[in-house]
């Protein structure tokens, strides 16, 4: 496989052909803020707060770099003047969008953002597809999508019907990076009220405790057919007095997770 | 004479003799456009009566009727050519069509009234050719509109189709094809007029099989009907562009993406795909030359994005039509991440006019960057609405002047604006500029597929921008964060200055917001946004300070700016805007002078349109 050398930030790196300078950025040691970005999922482009100013051939553009695949001798400049003020537009602008959100209002912080200028809504969902692409990419259930278009755009499930296929494995809330998914067990319950969704709970066949939903179970079995019984029936304390010590060398020990 | 399959160039060549020998008769002809404004006109109708007429006359082996395509001069439809002797006929009705029949077809003889008037000088013209809607233009995409009826390949091949393509797969290697096109310099019409022959040669060159050709036919911009009416005119130009190039670059399966709200032209490619492969034109082993081609069509669902290529193929591909980062290729990585060469309608059609006629006689039309002609949707506040087409670099005063006939009711010009929505205005000063890609964009707008919106001195350019912004606000598919809620925030501190609510700072956040979305956005519709805003407020700053200092709207257009009163010395108390009148807002009694009621009135200017003394002032 090929490989490029790229200046990010005055610092040399060497690469291999494709890598996002997203990646070479991190190989660098240079952080770069995202929202969209999942390291487990394809790189989506929507949030552009990782924009960077890219140098070839003696221009210079603004770029994602989580989707700027490095295919030849490249300038990067993370924290050029241009860089800054788009991604505090950016900020300013999805501030404005969820004005309660803490971990936006840290971003903020971060790169000296002091004012929103726009009248203020009470959205949560910064939509940035990492639920949904999870959803989609990692379990394949489909769960949830977008909904409209423009300024219209939401989460939900189809007809925001309570969904018929979600198996309530927890992974959208454990994305979101503006922590807004809530998820809760009660009465023998999944509640997942922002997607219209309530899943019954089945109990572990060890402590006779409510653990997870019949379809997640049903779920890991269709899936993953050489899972032993007992990453599927036994809630996770209950394999901890079954395993002891051995419950994290075990292959199947991130099954226990769910 | 009819054959089925055409094996070889010269059976194409003699099946045409023989289609034009059979046309040097000494019969008449009608050509009648039944392109969508026609239509619109009543064309249908006119065509219904003439067949009957000519029935019931008998005059079936005296006169044919052709329906074609849009001729441009939408204006003046439904329009009619007799031949042979070229006599242009317009604003014809179905009561027309007896006379057309017993003086012109019949006896040879002009109706005058039926002719186009030159507006200045009175002279009724009867030749197409001399009316200076057309005599300025120079129809090369365009020039069989008028001629062939789409629904006939025979027509197309008549009149040179398929002409050039039995050369390409003949006489040509696919290089010398790239290489034709590359010396032509056509640059793709869709907007971004990227060199197509360099799009095709990287697409033949990028590894990976197969390689897909697509045509953008997902016209969208409010006002623009270009691609439109080639398809619904010449949907075989498109097909034979479309072959042409897919033989250069190595390509079999083509695909069609085109609007669904254009059913005529969904109509016509599907017919004319049809007819191609019924003649051995298209499909397996075109022309028995060995090389083979396929094409579908796909109807888009209604979205403007799926304009944007990668949004286009994404929806190709069955997915939501929302677009991705392209820093690699489509060209590269396309359509089901294959090598894929998208070009546009109008650049596929001047496919065939190149090869047939040689790059060298397309690149001496046009500028040095900027080859060949274009076609626009002329409309707006412009006496001649239609759809020209002209030389690059053709001054854009000829275009709304001489082509165009100037501005309705004496008002002055404004502004134009061109490329679509998120083009932006050219101020009348620029009125003497060359139209090209290069000074367009100079100026601050861009070519766009070709829109062109003529504006008076009646339109407001604070509401202008804010119409195009809200058009993209809607149409922005909300991937990413600039387009889908910078626009929206553009569009807000746009709807505050109309009102009345805008301050100085509001001007400053709208160029900090146009800055950020051409930098960050994910494609060019959220890129190319603040072009409407960013060359209004190059240009007509002054009017955005009237708004925001004054709290006057100077072109009288934003209702929350304006006040509508009656001049006392002028109302007569006729009481007809008080009879017209929603809102009960106007108060008086027959011969008495009239009042509106501000906190009534909700300013809709019917008193002012009604108003035959002139009595009603704006404020």
């Amino acid at each position: 496989m090929s490989k490029f050398k790229i200046t990010i930030d005055d610092e040399e790196v060497v690469v291999d052909q494709n890598t996002s300078i997203l990646d070479a950025a991190k190989q660098a040691g240079i952080n770069i803020p995202t929202l969209c970005h999942h390291e487990s999922l394809e790189d989506y482009g929507a949030c552009r707060l990782c924009a960077v100013e890219v140098t070839k051939r003696g221009r210079s553009k603004i770029k994602a770099s989580c989707t700027y695949p490095i295919r030849e001798e490249l300038v990067v400049d993370t924290r050029s003047k241009r860089v800054i003020s788009a991604r505090k537009m950016i900020l300013e602008l999805l501030l404005a969008r969820c004005p309660e959100s803490q971990e936006l209002q840290d971003l903020a912080d971060d790169i000296g953002l002091k004012q929103v200028r726009f009248e203020k809504e009470d959205h949560d969902c910064i939509l940035c597809g990492l639920c949904i692409r999870t959803c989609n990419e990692i379990l394949g259930v489909e769960a949830i999508s977008f909904k409209g278009r423009g300024p219209e755009r939401e989460v939900t499930t189809p007809f925001e019907d309570p969904s018929a296929v979600c198996i309530g494995c927890k992974f959208c809330s454990y994305v979101c990076p503006v922590n807004i998914i809530d998820i809760e067990d009660k009465d023998g319950k999944r509640i997942i009220s922002r997607w219209n969704t309530e899943l019954e709970l089945v109990k572990c066949k060890t402590c006779g405790e409510y653990f997870a939903p019949q379809r997640l179970l049903d779920y890991l079995k269709n899936r993953f057919e050489e899972l032993p019984e007992v990453f599927i029936d036994t809630c996770l304390n209950c394999k901890r007095e079954i395993f002891g010590d051995k419950l994290t060398e075990n292959v199947y020990f991130e099954f226990s997770l769910i | 004479m009819m054959m089925e399959i055409i094996k070889t160039p010269s059976e194409l060549e003699s099946l045409r003799n023989s289609l034009i020998k059979n046309m040097d008769s000494e019969k008449s002809k009608l050509t009648v456009c039944t392109g969508t404004g026609c239509l619109a006109l009543g064309a249908e109708k006119v065509v219904d009566t003439l067949k009957e007429a000519i029935e019931k006359e008998n005059l079936t082996d005296k006169v044919d009727v052709t329906t074609t395509g849009c001729h441009g001069f939408c204006e003046r439809g439904p329009l009619a050519i007799v031949h042979p002797n070229n006599i242009f006929y317009q604003k014809i009705g179905k009561n027309d069509v007896e006379e057309i029949m017993s003086e012109t077809v019949l006896k040879n003889e002009v109706i005058d009234r039926l002719l186009y008037q030159h507006p200045v000088t009175g002279e009724k013209i009867v030749d197409r050719r001399n009316v200076p809607f057309y005599k300025h233009q120079r129809r090369i995409v365009l020039r069989n509109n008028e001629i062939i009826d789409p629904t006939n390949i025979l027509d197309y091949i008549a009149h040179g189709g398929y002409g050039a393509l039995g050369k390409v797969l003949y006489e040509m290697k696919p290089e010398e094809v790239i290489e034709e096109v590359k010396n032509s310099n056509l640059r793709g019409r869709g907007g971004a007029g990227f060199p197509a022959g360099k799009k095709w040669e990287s697409c033949r060159n990028a590894p990976g099989e197969p390689k897909y050709v697509i045509c953008n036919a997902d016209e969208g911009d409010p006002g623009a009907f270009m691609d439109r009416s080639i398809i619904e005119g010449n949907p075989h130009s498109v097909i034979e562009g479309m072959i042409i190039g897919a033989y250069a670059i190595g390509s079999h399966d083509g695909y069609i993406y085109v609007r669904n709200e254009y059913p005529l032209a969904v109509r016509h490619f599907t017919l004319a795909i049809k007819e191609a492969k019924k003649y051995g034109l298209l499909g397996e082993n075109i022309l028995k030359s060995g090389f083979g081609f396929e094409i579908k069509i796909n109807r888009g669902g209604g979205a403007f994005v799926c304009g944007e290529s990668t949004a286009l193929m994404a929806s190709l591909e069955g997915k939501v039509g929302e677009p991705r980062d392209k820093i690699v290729h489509s060209t590269e990585n396309g359509v089901w991440d294959k090598p894929s060469n998208l070009n546009n309608v109008e650049t596929w059609a001047s496919v065939p006019y190149i090869l047939e006629n040689g790059a060298e006689w397309f690149s001496k039309i046009g500028t040095e960057k900027s080859k060949g002609t274009k076609v626009f949707s002329l409309v707006g506040k412009v006496n001649n609405t239609g759809l020209v087409e002209v030389p690059m670099g053709i001054i854009l005063r000829e275009i709304i002047y001489d082509i165009g006939g100037g501005i309705p009711n004496n008002k002055k010009f404004k502004a134009v604006q061109t490329g679509g929505p998120s083009g932006g205005c050219i101020p009348d000063k620029l009125i003497d500029m060359p139209v090209d890609f290069e000074r367009l964009t100079e100026a601050g707008s861009m070519m766009g597929s070709g829109g062109m919106i003529v504006l008076d001195e009646d339109t407001c350019m604070v509401d202008l921008a804010k119409y195009f912004i809200e058009f993209l606000k809607d149409e922005s598919c909300g991937k990413c964060v600039p387009c889908r809620e910078g626009i929206k925030r553009m569009y807000q501190i746009l709807t505050d200055i109309c009102e009345g609510k805008g301050s100085h700072e509001d001007l400053e956040l709208l160029e900090e917001l146009s800055d950020m979305l051409k930098d960050a956005s994910l494609c060019l519709l959220g890129g190319t946004a603040p072009n409407p805003v960013l060359t209004t407020l190059k240009y007509f700053k002054n009017e955005y300070l009237a708004h925001i200092v004054d709290k006057n709207c100077p072109a009288h257009v934003c209702t929350a700016l304006i006040k509508y009163t009656v001049d006392e010395k002028l109302c007569e108390g006729c009481m007809k805007c008080a009879v017209l009148c929603p809102e009960d807002a106007v108060e008086g009694e027959k011969d008495k002078i009239h009042v509106i009621l501000q906190d009534k009135c909700s300013k809709c200017g019917v008193c002012y349109e009604s108003c035959k003394s002139d009595a009603i002032k704006v404020e």
